[in-house]
């Protein structure tokens, strides 16, 4: 990229803008420009602020102090609605749509005045093929895949004409294939002079795609920089603010026997997108680590329910764990037999939010004996416990023994890993590990679970960070509209031929590949 | 034996009990579209019965009092919205609150009125239809009431299916956030579909006070607005099929009556519970064919901005 002088003037600037909540400081005197036919990145770890700057940006919070400019002008956007009338258009991480109406009905709801749905529809028609787009508009949103979802989130949007289009982690749901569609369709609004704002932390993407990008860090703006000039681990510094540790790959290990085994797994579901599994098959053994990608939606929950216990399945011996048929037992009597669940939701499935965490140890050690005898809680044993979890797993917090709604979300879930983990199980079954955690206490996470294969525990790892079971799996498996393909050597595939069954192609490397 | 003119008599009465429910549960239906559940019903239909009653017998005039109703209900409506929707309190509490205060204020108010006794609303005839065999009477020879029912039914199907208030309502109910998001006004839009609610069941107690029994008894309302409530459940929160429930629940409750009158064996007790018991099996039924589905997303979560 030429960075001449004379850039396009500023479409759309925050100027020193800040943000607290309560003692929070969310955005501190955070400063951004947005250019015409400019892609610009907004780069920065999970709790960097950029959320708060962008609902700032487009109206639906308020800043604290500093000012927008809009051309150069002073502007205050009072709701969404004032600045889409500008010309600022946002498609949310969290998509703002409708699930029981239409996609055309959910365009309505996003444009001002009425227009007649069928004339509408038209123009939904028109502007898929001109962006290459692939939304139909009579279609109930409900049954859209996430990629799709996206797609109408971007289609309303370019209906009302943005000058400015923020998107908002666009990427986190979708497949490389899909991802690669959006790209394109960036690089054709950005040439017809319009300015988007690409958020992300995937340092790979921001590269491939952004002229510009700028670097927040805990809340403040750390460096506006141009990304093609930069190497890989300079943007990770700028971003983490120190070298982010890689997970040391334990290579030479034996495996075990198997502890888990799903054998023909089924689940019916209730209709629901994902909610279905077909005909599950694969074992994890003793000291290896599992790995299940796939993009969000495609049975994943679903997954780790019916092998937590949460879901009943009709097959008692379609679950098997340490040698025992579990397919008919109850989540406890699964822990019994050595088993341990972390599932993705930390507040509300891991962890009970008002409880006090010495009290949400409880919840998955209840039944191992020594903290609950004949019906009374020993408090002393039960607090030591939790002081070891708090020790051993570098759990922060404010206070002797807050509420669990009061930790950050990588200090719970560095909480509810060590939780299980120091019940010493032969299995644990993780969902999203990862999911939110600022990249240390990612690393952290990892290199524990890691450490506990080592000792020959069985580990399964539902993710949908391709990057990260890569990185730390010893098997990988695909999952896909509620079926699994059959898990290869993570040395012997790609991020291709994943990405491919990602996108609903089977078998992630080929045939054949039994690896045990 | 049973001859036209009975059965005539007796139609009639089905489409009157049958209206009274009907006003109720459509203004409670769009208060539920826009996702806010008001248990308030039965307390603001029995306020506007005895402001209804009360205005009409001090001023003479019925219109007067049907529209004294209206407001009073609407009143009582703003108190739930202003603790639902503007304090985000538990709705269920709050309604249960507004049922209760309405039922406080209603006796209060009609404490004076108790044995006295007004003409009710008149029939309105249509020269030609009202004079058809056996129906005429039942379709054609009702009070204001019953029409303005069914043109409030038809104005209110076809708000929710085909204008953009309706389809933004609709969204409220479905997402708030979402709706919050794009710039809609939520809170102000909950308020205003939770006025109607209350208009509507003002006017369903005027219905009742006015027209159905012209006198005040205290308790006249008598559960018909947790009837109503529960016919928003069977519905599936779609008005025409609140209109079929709206008139098998007034069959039902008039039905009854006329079969304690052949003098059959069975406890009267028994019969006077049969609306209630119809209500009971038609939802644990709707429940079982999964009909429930319809139910707007957020209805009952209060929304709450970030600031």
């Amino acid at each position: 990229m030429e960075d001449v002088p004379e850039r396009p003037r500023a479409l759309l600037e925050a100027v020193k803008l800040t943000k607290k909540f309560g003692s929070l400081v969310a955005n501190d005197q955070v400063s951004l420009a947005i250019r015409a036919g400019e892609t610009h990145a907004l780069l920065g770890e999970n709790g960097a602020g950029k959320s708060t700057l962008v609902k700032m940006m487009c109206g639906l919070l308020q800043a604290d102090s500093g000012e927008l400019l809009y051309e150069g002008t002073p502007i205050v956007f009072h709701d969404p609605a004032s600045s889409r009338a500008k010309g600022v258009g946002v498609v949310f991480q969290h998509f703002a749509l409708f699930d029981a109406m239409t996609v055309v009905e959910n365009v309505a709801l996003g444009l001002p005045g009425h227009q007649p749905l069928p004339v509408l529809a038209a123009r939904i028609d028109d502007c898929v093929r001109r962006y290459g787009l692939g939304v139909e508009p009579y279609r109930r949103v409900g049954e859209l895949s996430v990629g799709e979802r996206q797609r109408v989130e971007i289609v309303r949007c370019l209906l009302g004409d943005p000058r400015v289009l923020i998107l908002d982690e666009p990427t986190s749901v979708l497949t490389p294939d899909e991802s690669e569609n959006l790209f394109r369709t960036v690089d054709l609004l950005t040439d017809e002079g319009r300015a988007v704002l690409f958020i992300s932390h995937k340092l790979d993407e921001v590269r491939r795609l952004c002229h510009r990008a700028t670097v927040l860090r805990g809340g403040r703006f750390i460096a506006e920089v141009d990304p093609q000039q930069e190497t890989f681990g300079s943007l990770a510094r700028l971003m983490v603010g120190a070298d982010v540790p890689r997970t040391p790959r334990v290579t030479a290990h034996a495996l075990g026997a198997p502890r888990l085994l799903a054998l023909h797994l089924n689940v019916a579901g209730d209709g629901s997108r994902g909610s279905t599994l077909r005909d599950i098959n694969f074992e994890v053994h003793a000291g290896e680590i599992l790995g299940i990608a796939g993009v969000a939606g495609n049975g994943q929950t679903a997954l780790f329910d019916v092998l937590s216990g949460e879901t009943e399945v009709t097959d008692h011996e379609s679950i098997v764990i340490d040698g025992e048929m579990a397919g008919g037992l109850s989540p406890t009597q699964r822990r019994a037999l050595g088993a341990g669940f972390v599932p993705e939701e930390r507040l509300g499935h891991a962890a009970a939010p008002d409880m006090r965490l010495s009290d949400n140890v409880l919840l998955t050690t209840h039944g191992d004996g020594h903290i609950v005898k004949a019906g009374i809680i020993r408090r002393a044993t039960l607090f030591g416990r939790f002081q070891e979890i708090v020790k051993g797993f570098d759990v922060r917090f404010g206070g002797k023994d807050p509420k669990a709604r009061r930790l950050s979300g990588g200090n719970m879930q560095k909480f509810v890993i060590g939780r299980e983990v120091l019940r010493n199980p032969v299995l644990i079954v993780v969902d999203q590990p990862t999911w939110g955690v600022d990249a240390a206490a990612a690393a952290f996470i990892r290199t524990t679970l890691r450490e506990h294969a080592a000792q020959g525990c069985a580990v399964l790892v539902i993710s949908q960070d391709l990057d990260e079971l890569l990185e730390f799996a010893d098997r990988i498996a695909v999952m896909s509209e509620g079926r699994l393909t059959t898990p290869v050597p993570v040395a012997g595939t790609s991020r291709e031929a994943i990405g491919l069954a990602m996108g609903g192609a089977h078998h992630a490397g080929g045939e054949g590949s039994h690896a045990a | 034996m049973l001859d036209a003119a009975i059965i005539g008599a007796v139609l009639a009465s089905v489409v009157a009990a049958a209206t009274t429910l009907l006003l109720a549960s459509l203004g409670e239906l769009v208060a539920e579209r826009a996702g806010t559940l008001n248990l308030g019903v039965e307390g603001m239909m029995i306020v506007g019965a005895a402001v209804g009653y009360a205005t009409a017998y001090g001023s003479g005039s019925l219109l007067l009092g049907t529209v004294a109703a209206v407001l009073a209900g609407m009143a009582l409506s703003l108190v739930f919205a202003g603790l639902a929707i503007w304090l985000a309190t538990n709705q269920v509490a709050s309604g249960l609150a507004t049922t209760i205060l309405g039922l406080g204020l209603a006796g209060l108010i009609g404490a004076g009125f108790v044995g006295t006794q007004l003409d009710g609303a008149p029939q309105l005839h249509i020269a030609g239809l009202t004079e058809l065999p056996v129906v005429g009477k039942a379709l054609f020879g009702q009070d204001a009431f019953v029409y303005v029912s069914f043109l409030l039914l038809a104005a209110v199907a076809y708000t929710l299916a085909r204008t953009r208030i309706g389809l933004v309502l609709r969204a409220v109910g479905e997402n708030h956030a979402a709706a919050h998001a794009l710039g809609h006004p939520v809170r102000g839009i909950r308020t205003l579909a939770v006025m109607f609610g209350g208009a509507c069941a003002g006017l369903a107690g005027a219905h009742l006070s006015l027209a159905y029994t012209p006198f005040w008894a205290s308790d006249m309302t008598a559960g018909r607005g947790w009837i109503a409530l529960a016919l928003v459940v069977f519905s599936a929160w779609r008005p025409l099929w609140l209109l079929a429930g709206a008139y098998l629940f007034g069959a039902v409750s008039i039905l009854q009556l006329h079969v304690q009158g052949f003098g059959l064996g069975i406890p009267s007790q028994f019969l006077s519970a049969l609306p209630y018991l119809a209500t009971i099996i038609a939802l644990v039924v709707i429940s079982a064919l999964k009909h429930g589905r319809g139910a707007p997303a957020s209805l009952g979560v209060p929304f709450v901005p970030d600031r």
